[in-house]
């Protein structure tokens, strides 16, 4: 009984294949990320479980810095609810502001508004130049104090902007500043009538053991914290 | 220079004088590349979903004059957590303010669900009270362990001046600054 006898075989394998995609879905996936847009305004989020994504699109976007100051800003795709906020705020106070100041606002990608009315122009001025607002220490817009809340005009003029379209309102909160700013905001919200925003936050997993960690084992569903 | 070694080695095979050069392969081994590329996309991965910010929704109850047109709860279902200096957390049962117990973020935890087990799902509310000496970060942790404990209704209210005092007082009394 003879056996058959089996050719051995060798055990190196052609590793061109796999290293070609191994870098092809590197480029891949650098070219499809996404980078951070520079942020004028330095905040550091809160975490939370929530896993649902920031709107990125019609977005109106309060910001609480560190020292409790605010700032308004609108996302870029919305350069034409920009230069109407602009327009109606001038009327409205009477600030006389020339085409380049609100082409300050209402062109560059990453403005924002964070000065009382008073200092708008000055301010609009400092931002048409590249580079002019940095390390210049500005007010943040009037919230804690409910008789001068400067930030329910601003709002009106953003709704009365979005008219047609789904204004996302967007709180994104530095977790040190004081809660009478945060409150100033929601106030001005309130007095808009808009009862719905979102608080940006930084993600964390669902502490094991809590009810939702239960709830979310239980359906077994990826992102029901949403 | 390897190679002339083992040739020399072999015995003069073909012959004295005749010098064959071995071919060089030109197979380079791929495999630490291919661990490289793998390590670099496995980077890239982690990071781009991580550095995605989240939003988390809040509704805010709308102003309303009308007794009649607020919400009803019972006494016995509402918990108030109010949020002070420093991270302290204080909370009292009921509508009764002066049963003001001090807690930490930590511990709070234990004290929703506690109240929750203890009561009808469809009654239980948690009423939040920041005052001013809290943070913003107070309130999102507090909104989030909303969440975590998976209450269904909460409210976030202002602070009433009683209260306010009442949280003054405990914190004087314990000696917080």
């Amino acid at each position: 009984m003879g056996r058959a006898k089996l050719p051995r075989k060798s055990t190196n394998i052609d590793m061109t294949a796999m290293c070609d995609v191994a870098f092809l879905l590197l480029s891949f996936f650098i070219l499809a990320a996404k980078f951070k847009p520079p942020e004028a305004l330095k905040v550091n989020t809160p975490n939370s479980v929530y896993t649902r994504i920031v709107p990125e699109r019609k977005v109106l976007m309060v910001t609480i810095d560190k020292a409790g100051k605010v700032y308004l800003s609108l996302s870029d795709d919305a350069t034409a609810q920009k230069s109407a906020i602009i327009d109606a705020i001038n009327t409205q106070k009477g600030l006389g502001l020339t085409q380049q100041e609100k082409d300050a606002f209402s062109r560059q990608p990453t403005s924002y508004i964070g000065v009382p009315f008073g200092q708008l122009k000055p301010f609009l001025d400092k931002m048409s130049v590249p580079d002019g607002l940095k390390d210049v220490n500005v007010a943040g817009i009037p919230v804690t104090d409910t008789l001068n809340n400067e930030l329910i005009t601003w709002v009106r003029a953003a709704v009365v902007a979005f008219q047609g379209d789904q204004m996302k309102i967007v709180v994104r909160g530095d977790y040190q500043s004081k809660y009478p700013s945060f409150q100033g905001v929601i106030y001005a919200f309130k007095k808009n009538d808009l009862l719905k925003f979102q608080l940006v936050t930084s993600p964390v997993s669902v502490p094991s053991g809590s009810d939702l960690w239960k709830l979310n084992q239980s359906t077994n569903t990826k992102g029901a914290a949403s | 220079m390897a190679e002339m070694d083992t040739s020399s080695g072999g015995g003069h095979k073909k012959g004295p004088g005749v010098k064959k050069s071995k071919k060089l392969s030109t197979r380079v081994d791929l495999t630490p590349m291919v661990d490289l590329g793998f390590l670099l996309i496995t980077f890239f991965i982690f990071t781009t979903t991580m550095s995605q910010p989240t939003a988390m929704p809040l509704n805010l109850p709308k102003d309303v004059q009308d007794p009649n047109d607020q919400n009803k709860v019972k006494e016995s279902a509402v918990l108030t957590i109010m949020l002070g200096k420093d991270n302290h957390v204080y909370y009292y049962e009921g509508m009764d303010p002066t049963k003001i117990q001090s807690s930490t973020f930590k511990a709070i935890r234990d004290v929703v669900i506690d109240k929750k087990r203890r009561t009808d799902p469809n009654d239980f509310v948690v009423i939040l009270k920041p005052t001013q000496d809290a943070t913003y970060g107070d309130v999102v942790n507090i909104v989030d362990e909303m969440k975590i404990d998976d209450v269904k209704r909460f409210a976030q209210v202002d602070i009433s001046p009683v209260e306010y005092s009442l949280i003054q007082k405990t914190e004087a009394a314990n000696g917080a600054h």
